[in-house]
């Protein structure tokens, strides 16, 4: 059980692959509840693959190490499970499912978490009733709820989509994967605040991204640096700031020099 | 039996007439047999069969002539079916088949609800029909034929008032004898097609309504069809006319017992439109499939047809067929009036070893005549799903237009899907349109909904649904429930 020592999440030698390539080689890394972690990396580095590896995605194959969320084994659980016990994932391309009204597509969501829970499902009433907070706090276009989900969206929207079904699940640790990726300027200060306005000290956020502008909206309490695999350096949110300046290649040869 | 029956306020009840339960179970749970007793007749079939089910009717001497201009015509077919859909079957023995089967050994059918067997109407119940129970029917008039014989049809007086007459065919034969005449195979001739002719010669029984001119139906009408009786064929017979400015809304819902034999269903269904008039005909067409491993179930052989006759009248088919072992079936328009409208929204499921060619013809004959084609083809297990459309536009259909679209769906990777699209244009002044696709459902759209919680049961069962949210749309929503559901336990076992 969860004890107040307890990390939200616990990763030990994590090793991953897919289509016996090796990705991630050996992730250490803990979250606390009430932190924001960034996950930078240059492209190809596993980043996207620890997230989805999290989430419970089939592809990939654990070969080592342990994950352990609010003390329990993650990695023995079900994709869905994970989510009613409060994971969530932000997908960096999400998708289409033609024909599936978004409302229905929520509810169906919302309804799965109750259950778990032991609870009742919602009535419609209530439902609609905070959908539309919800749809107000995350700042979205309301006509974009009465759609099939994602489809036909455009790349914000999308992205957008994705923070307001986080709203409505308010997961206990969020993983955000490259959110901010394809987003403009005013698109990802609405996504940031909304992220923002849904942290709270009970809940966590991990968020993968390859650059250091979305750090400027959601400030970071802990910054790390996956490369080749393995998180090579942890640090405040200076960390952010001094890989935004040098580059990965600075930390790949203070890597190498060290190693 | 209440005298007055006021007319029911349209209630968005789902519950109104389904015949399904919250507890979905994997097994065709319309698969029970009543034990009633029955009154059939030996099998096989020969000119005296004809006259003997002309005579257990009590028809007139036109309708028998009829019949038997109709088998000679097709016994000079020599048994050769039609082999040009994509479907599967070992040779059927037409002489093996029982012809008539009526439910009570009484010679006189039913007058009303009070005289119907309790043991059909707990049937009925059963299936989620319950005929005595007129207020759950809201908005519903049942006609319910069970094997050949119409066992009930509720709402008739209140139909009555606004004029409509709708009532077992054999009825009408002999109340309105010159409706029946001038419109019985004006649309479907017996010569039309192999089951045409078979169904033209030994039609039991079948639903008939007439909507006279400038009459709106208040109701939806319904008529709820079952195979009971073993070894038996039905073959109904249905008729519909909308007189001119008239609308009505017409359903139909089919089951039969699982047995380990195919058993033949050949139906002709024929709809005349006539200027300014309105049909709209849905089926949910759940005949037994036959089991996992493809014994038995339902060969569907059905010709249905509607004729937009005369200008600005309107044919919508909307079809959902999840049973039957082998479906056949390519419910048409003839759109002759100019400005005439036709219309076909389908959903055809096959799973386990089912086999559906399904699809639509529209003859565009008339001038600014337009057609739209909706066809979803969803293919599970070792399933074969067809899709099969003519769009014939004539040399008098000026400005024609018709727009076709064909989408299938695959689960798993033994099925099947095909799409076989006729377009023939005689006016270069038509405008036909054809988009198909064929999806799978994604192993990422399948993750994606996980990630929300959601069962992959659920999952599947929602993508499919919003598959065939187009089509669902067109169903009144009761049906739209149900539709649903009717997907969910036709694909129990292919997903999850």
């Amino acid at each position: 059980m969860t004890s107040k020592n307890t990390p939200l999440l616990e990763i030990r030698g994590l090793c991953v692959s897919a289509d016996d390539l090796e990705i991630l080689k050996g992730v250490d890394f803990t979250v606390n509840t009430g932190e924001v972690h960034a996950i930078m990396g240059p492209n190809g580095s596993g980043k996207s693959t620890l997230v989805s590896v999290l989430a419970g995605k089939p592809e990939y194959t654990v070969t080592a190490g342990t994950v352990r969320y609010q003390g329990q084994n993650l990695l023995s659980l079900e994709p869905e499970m994970r989510a009613r016990m409060g994971v969530f994932l932000a997908f960096q391309y999400p998708l289409e499912l033609p024909g599936v009204r978004a409302w229905q597509f929520l509810k169906a969501a919302v309804d799965a978490l109750r259950q778990h829970r032991g609870e009742e499902d919602m009535s419609a009433r209530d439902f609609d009733r905070m959908l539309r907070e919800k749809v107000k706090l995350v700042d979205i276009d309301p006509d974009l709820v009465k759609r099939a989900v994602n489809e036909g969206f455009s790349g914000g929207e999308k992205k957008r989509n994705e923070i307001l079904q986080m709203a409505i699940m308010e997961p206990k640790l969020a993983l955000l994967d490259e959110t901010d990726s394809g987003l403009d300027i005013d698109a990802l200060r609405i996504v940031s605040e909304g992220v923002n306005r849904l942290k709270n000290p009970a809940n966590a956020t991990v968020l993968v991204t390859h650059y250091q502008r979305i750090l400027d909206y959601i400030a970071p309490d802990h910054v790390h640096v996956l490369l080749d695999g393995r998180i090579v350096q942890s640090g405040g949110p200076s960390l952010a700031m001094e890989l935004e300046a040098k580059g990965y290649e600075w930390i790949r040869e203070a890597v190498e020099a060290s190693g | 039996m209440a005298s007055s029956v006021t007319p029911p306020k349209s209630k968005a009840e789902p519950k109104v007439i389904s015949r399904t339960s919250s507890d979905l179970d994997a097994d065709y749970k319309w698969g029970f047999t009543i034990d009633i007793e029955s009154e059939v007749i030996p099998k096989g079939l020969n000119e005296d069969v004809v006259r003997l089910i002309s005579q257990k009717k009590g028809e007139p001497d036109w309708m028998l002539e009829w019949r038997l201009k109709a088998y000679r015509h097709w016994v000079k077919q020599d048994y050769r079916e039609p082999t040009w859909a994509n479907i599967q079957h070992p040779p059927i023995d037409y002489q093996d088949i029982i012809y008539y089967a009526a439910p009570g050994s009484k010679d006189d059918a039913p007058k009303s609800l009070d005289e119907v067997d309790p043991e059909i109407l707990e049937a009925f119940d059963k299936l989620g029909i319950p005929l005595a129970e007129r207020e759950r029917l809201a908005g519903v008039a049942v006609d319910a034929v069970l094997d050949s014989v119409s066992v009930a049809t509720t709402y008739q007086d209140m139909l009555e008032k606004a004029g409509i007459i709708f009532c077992p065919i054999s009825e009408a034969i002999k109340n309105h004898p010159d409706l029946v005449k001038k419109y019985l195979g004006s649309v479907v001739p017996f010569a039309d097609n192999f089951y045409a002719g078979l169904n033209s010669a030994v039609f039991s029984d079948g639903s008939f309504a007439y909507i006279p001119p400038g009459v709106r139906c208040p109701i939806e009408l319904m008529t709820y069809f079952r195979i009971n009786q073993a070894d038996s064929g039905q073959f109904e017979r249905t008729l519909i006319i909308a007189d001119k400015g008239s609308y009505v809304s017409y359903l139909e819902g089919c089951t039969a017992p699982a047995r380990k034999t195919n058993q033949l269903h050949a139906a002709v269904v024929e709809l005349v439109a006539l200027e300014d008039a309105e049909i709209k005909y849905s089926t949910l067409q759940n005949w037994f499939p036959g089991d996992k491993d493809g014994n038995g179930g339902v060969y569907n052989f059905v010709t249905k047809r509607g004729i937009c006759k005369e200008r600005n009248s309107k044919i919508s088919w909307t079809q959902v067929e999840t049973g039957s072992a082998i479906t056949w079936k390519y419910p048409s328009v003839i759109l002759k009036g100019d400005n005439s409208v036709g219309e076909f929204y389908s959903v055809a499921l096959v799973n386990n070893f089912q086999q559906a060619d399904t699809g639509t013809k529209m003859i565009h004959q008339g001038k600014n005549t337009k057609s739209t084609i909706v066809a979803k083809g969803i293919s599970a297990g070792k399933g074969n799903a067809t899709y099969r459309g003519l769009v014939k536009i004539n040399s008098g259909a000026q400005g024609a237009k018709n727009f076709t679209q064909c989408d299938s769906l695959l689960i798993g990777d033994q099925c099947g899907a095909h799409t076989v699209p006729y377009i023939e244009v005689k006016n270069s002044s038509a405008q036909v349109e054809h988009e198909a696709s064929t999806s799978k459902v994604s192993d990422d759209q399948l993750f994606y909904c996980q990630q929300r919680g959601i069962s992959v049961e659920d999952a599947h069962y929602m993508i499919i649904n919003g598959f065939c949210r187009d089509i669902f749309q067109e169903l009144p929503f009761e049906f739209a429930m149900e539709a649903g559901q009717l997907l969910k336990v036709s694909l129990e076992g292919a997903v999850g």
